[in-house]
């Protein structure tokens, strides 16, 4: 099979492993795009998105509007804060007035846990979920362990852990659903307040120390605490998280290995890892940049090819 | 279906030397050459030829690549068929060079089309030609036409024409497969 199970990306968990590697095949030819002199195909040139992003976004809005030119396709932007949302318009019908303009597929980013799954039940165009709420955030995932397989050669057998704010993070339970299906060890490291409680009926770890979790695994994918979406406190300053769970040089140096740092950014430097660690050797978070690229131009590439002209 | 033997392991051996004389005719020491085989079919006729002038004739400066058209094609969404790309191994830029495009059957055009689209991500070639082992003709979509043809085949539209090659299948042979209409 060299065609995806899905129409829609709408999270990890209605991939399986097939469709996974698929994806990462075609992102290993997309990656040759990019480095190419000249770095864009003309597959997409009758292909219209619009890129919807209804919360603040920097890096996944670039990612996708730099992967859909790359691949010719016509691009329409769309942020909520400058739109007629503000003026009560309901998400179906501001998306089907972009639809009448002809568009194609929609990449959409939302605040609420289920926007993406809402809108492909009740449009007629090709969904792409780039985050929403605190639920699934596919693509991140993708080019995660698209980085680990990179890196390490293979997903498959290597010990992942994935340290911070697990309870508001979309990025972890993405990742947990890609790490599984790929064959990887997982664990959470984080305060317990941050950790969901029955997060291990999903088969991983669950680890309070940062140090035992730092010794078991191969890569630690470290992530920022989402405070825009906590109406309480977690724990009690930040000062104290970062003593607490913050990764420090002194720390790295005090493993018995050399492990892969992940961060799917933006990193608050100084809180979750430090400056010199964010910039050091074993950090890939830059490498995860240019393959969240390649990424993002195989998912619409592949999801594309099922739009009949 | 009927199966007809177009050329044997020896005419293919034949027509590989004369394709490798006419090369040397046009580009004499390859300084400023690079063949290019299409991806994924052309690539064995490219190395094929490449062999031949380094051992056979010689040539002591044979650049080539390979070249994966997937992403230029125009028939991306019109087939039932999912596209799947192939390696594409180009190491250098073809700024200035002549390229010589290297496929195993030239068909309908649309794939040397793709090929002329997707070389200009690596420069601006000084010239581009075309080298074919089979050449099927009457069955243009457009102007296209090689410059070194190993041999001409009228086959008509429901006929195939299957190039084998020893390094895929054990033996160099083309032939004409017939679907009973």
């Amino acid at each position: 099979m060299s065609t995806l199970s899905v129409n829609h990306l709408l999270g990890i968990k209605y991939l399986n492993k097939n469709d996974l590697n698929i994806i990462f095949e075609t992102a290993d030819h997309f990656k040759g795009v990019i480095n190419r002199p000249i770095k864009k195909v003309p597959s997409l040139r009758d292909i219209t998105i619009a890129n919807l992003f209804f919360e603040n976004s920097t890096r996944t809005k670039l990612s996708f509007e730099i992967a859909e030119k790359r691949l010719s396709a016509d691009v329409l932007n769309f942020s909520a804060s400058q739109s007629s949302v503000k003026k009560g318009e309901t998400l179906i019908d501001t998306v089907n007035n972009i639809l009448s303009m002809k568009v194609d597929m929609i990449v959409m980013r939302h605040p609420n846990a289920g926007a993406a799954h809402f809108l492909h039940q009740h449009v007629n165009a090709t969904i792409i979920n780039a985050g929403d709420g605190s639920h699934e955030h596919p693509t991140q995932a993708l080019l995660d362990s698209y980085s680990i397989r990179e890196k390490l050669g293979s997903v498959n057998g290597k010990k992942v852990v994935i340290i911070g704010d697990i309870l508001h993070s979309r990025v972890a339970l993405s990742n947990i659903y890609a790490l599984k299906l790929l064959g990887a060890k997982v664990m959470v490291c984080g305060p317990q307040s941050l950790i969901p409680k029955y997060i291990s009926d999903l088969g991983v770890l669950v680890e309070n120390d940062l140090i035992k979790a730092l010794n078991w695994c191969d890569v630690a994918n470290m992530l920022r605490v989402q405070n825009e979406r906590m109406e309480i406190s977690y724990f009690p300053s930040v000062r104290e998280y970062s003593q607490q769970y913050g990764l420090t040089k002194p720390i790295l140096d005090s493993l018995n290995k050399d492990i892969i740092i992940m961060h799917p950014g933006p990193i608050n430097r100084g809180v979750e890892i430090t400056s010199e660690i964010a910039d050091s050797k074993n950090a890939i978070i830059l490498d995860q940049v240019e393959n969240g690229v390649a990424i993002r131009m195989a998912i619409i590439y592949l999801l594309a090819s099922k739009i009949k002209s | 279906m009927s199966k007809k033997v177009l050329l044997n392991n020896k005419e293919v051996n034949i027509i590989l030397h004369r394709l490798a004389c006419q090369l040397i005719e046009i580009h004499t020491d390859f300084s400023n050459t690079i063949l290019v085989g299409l991806q994924p079919r052309g690539k064995y006729l490219a190395n094929r030829l490449k062999d031949l002038l380094i051992t056979d004739y010689k040539i002591k400066n044979v650049q080539i690549g390979f070249l994966d058209i997937t992403f230029y094609r125009d028939d991306f969404r019109r087939s039932d068929k999912v596209l799947k790309p192939s390696s594409n191994q180009m190491e250098f830029i073809v700024e200035g060079k002549k390229v010589v495009f290297i496929d195993d059957v030239l068909f309908t055009g649309r794939s040397i089309r793709a090929a002329l689209t997707a070389i200009q991500s690596y420069g601006r070639p000084i010239s581009i030609e075309l080298l074919i082992l089979i050449d099927r003709r009457f069955s243009r979509h457009l102007p296209i036409q090689p410059d070194y043809r190993g041999r001409q085949v009228d086959a008509i539209e429901h006929e195939k024409v299957i190039v084998n090659w020893k390094e895929s299948v054990g033996k160099d042979e083309v032939y004409l497969i017939k679907q009973e209409l």
